[in-house]
């Protein structure tokens, strides 16, 4: 099978390598996945306080092409969101973006989960209530 | 350094290219000698007939069968396989119903073993030690006086261990049962001889010794002792009546062909292909994290396989697979979600199974290929690294078993 041009850019030239302060109160960390499962991603996000816009994102992801993209893209599109609109992102969304092949759906469900985890991160290190997610069926 | 061909293929425990010797050697048979080889009465059939004996002997010869009648020819290796398992349980039903096979074999062996138990058949899967070697005791204490098979195989496909199978074999006879050997990986690239090794039954392929793809055999002895199988495709009788069905003329001469030059070029060519494959392993197990995987010694001398910790086998590959041709244990190629049971059977964890790469060489593989190997490989290898999570963590001096994995 072969991959989307978008997604082999995404492989090659990953976007937002790296890592942020995790114990910075403005900075949420989301590490989902297992290595037993073949993938872990680590997400974060920098949010500036006043806005709630998400200044900085950062991944690194242990895993296959597909889920390398997605978390390369899903740092991409973090940045600038506030983030409200951050909790939107569907992994549907990176599923078209990347032309993911359904065998690879679980690596976009995976860098949603990544999205919500370092929100959740970031809300209960800031005293808010974390948002309860539903349950994702893939993993 | 020298020029070098791309892309490169190192998958030829996967399939092997046809050798154009054996490509020129199958021609006529598709056109202007076209005879069915069963067609008694006319020059067509005697001529079809005649090719196909000759490949029987050119293959008898290269497993050192006593005589080319023991040559049964298949679709490949896989309805070998059912044919020699299923064949020998029917057959010899009346002399008990268990078989003893290893949880490392080819699914070949392994899902028609499940296939028998639901039946009725016993069937013992021993568990091979961490570098996959399956010893003759463990035979020797599965064996029970309703034992009628013993199935193990020669080459791992996805490791290259090679068994004590003569030993297994001894084990096998000294209680009366059979002993059957998947030589897929191992006839045409290893020296085999059926008779100072004691095998009963083998199955065996062209398409992994540079023949065609669609043909096989099963090699069923006739002497000391002299075995049967009961048909599992019915029909015209042919093949002695254990396997019906209009013989591949055309493949079964490209089957013959690939078998002569493998056996004329083995000796030369286990050489070429151990200083190549050592020279890629030394040079990969450099790298810190990287895992040999089975034995180091008892093992064919073209497959390596290596586990590179903290990164994952299928994105590891897409950094070269554009010019490289290997294949991984990672499960992400498949949707089972599930690592190669192969390695887990050695006791690696699953994160480790994930991690590895087969480097499977062969007859076109040059030095050139495998320095270019090396150095993207290398590459890719610290490439992903620099991306995972799980190497930042190890160098931090976290143990990632100590961390708490979130339901996935």
């Amino acid at each position: 099978m072969a991959y989307s041009d978008k997604l082999l850019d995404h492989y090659h030239n990953p976007r937002n390598v790296g890592r942020l302060d995790k114990g910075s109160d403005n900075v949420g960390t989301g590490l989902v996945g297992a290595p037993e499962c073949g993938d872990v991603m680590r997400l974060q996000i920098q949010v500036d306080d006043e806005s709630g816009v998400i200044t900085d994102a950062k991944f690194k992801t242990f895993g296959c092409g597909s889920a390398i993209a997605s978390s390369s893209l899903a740092t991409e599109w973090l940045k600038g969101k506030t983030v409200d609109q951050a909790l939107a992102i569907d992994n549907m969304e990176l599923v078209e973006e990347l032309s993911l092949p359904p065998v690879k759906i679980h690596c976009s469900v995976l860098a949603e989960d990544a999205i919500k985890a370092a929100i959740n991160d970031y809300r209960v290190k800031n005293g808010l209530e974390p948002i309860k997610g539903e349950e994702s069926l893939v993993h | 350094m020298s020029e070098v061909q791309l892309p490169i293929y190192l998958d030829h425990c996967s399939t092997t290219p046809t050798d154009k010797r054996v490509v020129d050697a199958m021609i006529p048979y598709f056109t202007n000698q076209f005879g069915n080889a069963a067609s008694r009465n006319h020059a067509f059939g005697w001529q079809a007939e005649e090719a196909v004996d000759y490949a029987r002997d050119q293959i008898a010869e290269l497993i050192g069968a006593s005589t080319s009648k023991e040559i049964i020819f298949t679709s490949g290796a896989t309805e070998a396989d059912n044919l020699g398992i299923k064949g020998v349980v029917e057959m010899y039903a009346r002399k008990g119903n268990h078989i003893i096979t290893a949880n490392t074999e080819h699914k070949a062996v392994l899902d028609t073993c499940k296939a028998l138990e639901k039946k009725g058949v016993q069937v013992t899967y021993l568990e091979p030690d961490a570098q996959g070697m399956i010893t003759p005791e463990q035979v020797r204490e599965a064996m029970t006086d309703k034992t009628i098979l013993v199935c193990i195989m020669m080459v791992n496909n996805e490791i290259g261990v090679r068994q004590p199978i003569e030993e297994i074999a001894k084990v096998a006879h000294a209680g009366k049962a059979l002993f059957m050997t998947d030589g897929t990986q191992a006839v045409g690239k290893i020296p085999v001889d059926v008779n100072a090794m004691g095998i009963d039954l083998m199955a065996f392929t062209a398409h992994k010794m540079y023949g065609p793809k669609g043909v096989g055999a099963l090699y069923v002895r006739r002497k000391n002792p002299r075995v049967k199988v009961t048909a599992q495709v019915d029909g015209g009788g042919h093949e002695r009546g254990m396997r019906s069905g209009t013989l591949n003329v055309t493949g079964i001469v490209g089957f013959g062909a690939a078998a002569e030059i493998a056996n004329k070029e083995m000796e030369s060519e286990m050489a070429r292909l151990r200083k190549l494959r050592d020279k890629l392993e030394s040079s990969l197990m450099e790298m810190d994290e990287a895992y040999l995987n089975g034995h180091p010694e008892h093992r064919a001398p073209h497959i390596s396989n290596i586990s590179f910790k903290f990164v994952e086998g299928e994105g590891l590959m897409m950094g070269f697979n554009k010019d490289i041709a290997v294949s991984s244990g990672s499960a992400c190629t498949s949707a089972s979600l599930e690592p190669s049971y192969v390695l887990k059977a050695l006791g690696l964890d699953d994160e480790l199974a994930h991690s590895s790469l087969r480097f499977s060489l062969g007859r076109h593989t040059t030095e050139a290929q495998i320095d270019y190997t090396i150095e993207a490989v290398k590459n890719s290898v610290q490439r992903m690294r620099d991306l995972s999570p799980l190497w930042e963590m190890h160098l931090d001096g976290i143990d990632i078993s100590t961390i708490e994995w979130a339901e996935h």
